[in-house]
């Protein structure tokens, strides 16, 4: 007798790990550009963070009977996206609190991997930020942990530099565009160089894992009010290049707002999407009490996926396309 | 020339043809054979015969009853055993012929001689009739009467004629040899469809992986109008009548309706290349070429092989050791079905067996759906897998309503590409099975 089974008899070599590998190799070199600029305090909080997320999602996964599921490598991803979101000088204890935020109520509590509304990373970074925000905004220099330099200093993130800059001044006086494109610049371990994120990106495409509507039409959709804005106030704390390269705006767009299962299906729910985030992160930095907004933007258009994903259907063959 | 492509979905697949350039070889002639009465969508044929009667090859064994059904003729000469009913394999009884060989008698009325005959004399009902009399089907897997096919209903117009040369399942190449070693015949064949439908657009549509089916094709129209090749792109499933509609002419066939609304008629090589034996040759359709390969078949092949023959016969002749084997599918990979035993024989439809290995045999388990799309941007017909799985998960039949999963044409893309190796292609058809169902 031989086997009798429904169709399709082969399926593709594709499989969520492969998929999460391939997600972290592309977070590699941001995570690379983290240990050279903020050094070996950076590996104690991705540690830490990866540690602490993996250890949730098995225990919690035991506990709910999700079953174990921590060898599908998504639980690592939050967890470096996590650490990549903090600054590098947080405390151990605040990143396992956030770790279990992410994972045990914005993960676990919604029904484990697919589930979930809100980005866990996001979610996590969100809570802290709120919780202890002190730490969480407590930005050193560069190479301040180097392996060789203790000397430690503190320096203030090109966002909270611009939006106190007095009209006239410019943040370039301040900051090169070079130095914010590195990353050679103040902020969280995973957001300041913009260069690693690109390499991240091009990964990602390479490898088909994400289109790039996402992050395209996200950083588009800012870039456009930013400008319309720099060109009515002329006021340079409007400067498009700067605000795209510093802050959150690289990480959240390629690797935070593309999460397939807290971003809409289709190409043109993407586009909604994107371009939500997008101007929502450009009416928080431009208008809100924060210096930053993506964290917020994403989370928030999270919450609009699933009416996105009713508007936004696929066009079925046949239908008539008007 | 610029290739083509249908405009929604698709996905790269291996192609695994290893035996496309293995020329067609005419299979051992079997001691026995079972020719089934329905090998055609429709009713099945009046059997014509009795336990007894000496038959030669090409004997009208059942003949077609009704409009939508086919003649059905002996494939070897002996004498008729048994009429009795078989299991096909995937579970059905089906009523057969059987038949034990004596010889290899023709009828007479065939014309067997390699000479190409190249002048349509008939008129268009003329051949409609002949069509109909050899019994000829879709032979790319539907088997639908082919004269029928051809008859356009009162008020429809045809001004499309495709020939569809895809043959998008991997592993299988016995249209593209066909091509190779038949390509004048097919292009005849063509003139006599054109012929019948009164038009002079005729359209051979060839994937980019056959460069020299293309070829010779291509070298050959030149030489007769109203016919002419159309490489495509190498994605599955161009092969797919809506998709190689819409890729060759633009159209979308509407839900629910048929090619000819739009004014396309298409046909698959085999079937034209049937269409030139019967007209040209009086050769009625008794054997038809086919594919033995797969992933552990380091013997793949092309068989020229008479309808009846088993299965076991011919895979026997393929020495293949049936020890390795976990799965054994008619047709293709993709969309062919499975047979648990070997008993039953080859028919009109079968294109291919496929053999795999027992490694790959077994369906791998499914994980989570992490929502990635990959589903939905691989269906060639625009669908949500993901969200039909769901509503069939809840029985929500107006959700399923919705998502018009009735327009799903079963190609398999979607569970193909799940990462989480979710049967998404199971769901869908049961969310049609619940739709049909009032």
């Amino acid at each position: 007798m031989y086997k009798i089974s429904t169709t399709p008899h082969i399926n593709s070599k594709q499989t969520t790990q492969k998929i999460m590998r391939d997600v972290i190799v592309a977070l590699s070199p941001a995570i690379f550009s983290a240990l050279v600029i903020f050094g070996y305090r950076a590996l104690i909080v991705l540690i830490t963070s990866i540690t602490s997320c993996v250890f949730f999602e098995y225990v919690i996964g035991k506990k709910l009977k999700l079953g174990n599921t921590t060898n599908d490598l998504s639980a690592v991803i939050t967890g470096i996206l996590l650490a990549l979101n903090l600054p590098a000088t947080m405390p151990i204890w605040m990143i396992i609190i956030g770790s279990f935020m992410a994972i045990g109520v914005a993960k676990m509590a919604f029904g484990g991997i697919g589930k979930n509304i809100f980005n866990p990373a996001l979610v996590g970074r969100v809570f802290l930020f709120i919780s202890f925000p002190v730490q969480m905004t407590y930005w050193i220099k560069p190479h301040s942990f180097d392996f060789f330099n203790i000397d430690a200093g503190t320096a203030a993130t090109p966002l909270k530099t611009m939006k106190n800059l007095d009209i006239g001044e410019s943040l370039s006086s301040l900051t090169s565009y070079w130095d914010l494109f590195i990353g050679n610049i103040g902020g969280s371990m995973g957001e300041t160089s913009a260069l690693a994120i690109l390499i991240g990106f091009v990964w990602l495409l390479k490898q088909h894992i994400i289109r790039w509507h996402i992050p395209v039409y996200f950083v588009g959709s800012f870039a456009i009010c930013m400008m319309i804005t720099h060109w009515i106030t002329g006021n340079s704390q409007y400067d498009v290049l700067a605000h795209i390269l510093s802050g959150g705006l690289m990480l959240g767009a390629v690797f935070m707002a593309t999460d397939y299962t807290t971003s809409p299906m289709t190409k043109k729910g993407k586009i909604v999407f994107a371009v939500g985030c997008g101007v929502l992160t450009y009416i928080i930095r431009v208008f809100g009490s924060y210096p930053e907004g993506v964290s917020f933007a994403i989370l928030i258009m999270n919450a609009w996926v699933p009416l996105i994903d009713k508007y936004c259907p696929q066009y079925v063959y046949g239908t008539g396309r008007k | 020339m610029k290739t083509k492509t249908f405009s929604i979905g698709g996905i790269h697949i291996s192609k695994h043809k290893s035996s496309a350039q293995i020329p067609v070889e005419e299979l051992a002639l079997p001691d026995i054979v079972h020719i089934p009465v329905k090998q055609h969508i429709g009713t099945p044929a009046k059997i014509k015969v009795k336990i007894g009667d000496k038959v030669k090859v090409g004997t009208l064994l059942a003949e077609a009853d009704g409009i939508i059904s086919a003649n059905v003729f002996s494939s070897i000469s002996g004498e008729v055993k048994k009429i009795e009913e078989i299991n096909d394999g995937k579970g059905w009884l089906v009523t057969v012929i059987t038949i034990e060989r004596e010889g290899d008698e023709f009828e007479p009325y065939m014309d067997l001689s390699d000479d190409l005959m190249t002048d349509i004399s008939d008129d268009k009902e003329a051949l409609r009739q002949v069509i109909r009399s050899a019994g000829i089907v879709g032979m790319g897997g539907a088997g639908f009467p082919t004269a029928v096919k051809t008859s356009i209903p009162e008020g429809k117009k045809a001004d499309t004629l495709i020939i569809n040369g895809i043959e998008c399942e991997p592993y299988l190449t016995a249209d593209s040899r066909l091509m190779e070693e038949k390509a004048e015949q097919i292009i005849i064949g063509v003139r006599i469809l054109n012929k019948i439908l009164g038009i002079q657009n005729a359209i051979i549509a060839i994937d980019e992986n056959k460069p020299r089916a293309i070829a010779k094709l291509t070298q050959i129209t030149k030489r007769y109008v109203g016919v002419n090749v159309r490489v495509c792109k190498s994605i599955y499933p161009q092969g797919g009548e809506k998709q190689l509609i819409n890729t060759i002419t633009e159209r979308e066939v509407p839900s629910g309706m048929l090619p000819i609304d739009v004014g396309c008629v298409v046909q698959n090589v085999a079937t034209v290349y049937a269409i030139y034996e019967a007209v040209q040759k009086h050769i009625p359709l008794f054997r038809r070429i086919l594919t033995v390969s797969g992933d552990m078949n380091d013997n793949p092949r092309n068989y020229l092989v008479r309808v009846g023959t088993p299965i076991s016969f011919v895979l026997k002749q393929n020495k293949v050791d049936m020890e390795k084997v976990g799965k054994v599918i008619i047709g293709g990979p993709m969309m062919g079905q499975t047979i648990a035993a070997l008993d039953a024989p080859v028919t009109k439809m079968t294109s291919g067996i496929i053999l795999l290995s027992k490694e790959t045999s077994d369906k791998p388990e499914s994980t989570s759906c992490i929502r990635c799309g990959k589903c939905v941007d691989a269906c060639p017909m625009g669908l949500m897998p993901l969200n039909i799985r769901q509503a069939v998960n809840e029985n929500n039949k107006e959700e399923l309503r919705l998502l018009h999963v009735q327009d799903c044409v079963q190609c398999g893309s979607c569970s193909f590409v799940c990462p989480a190796k979710i049967p998404l292609l199971d769901f869908c058809k049961i969310g049609k099975f619940e739709l049909s169902r009032k």
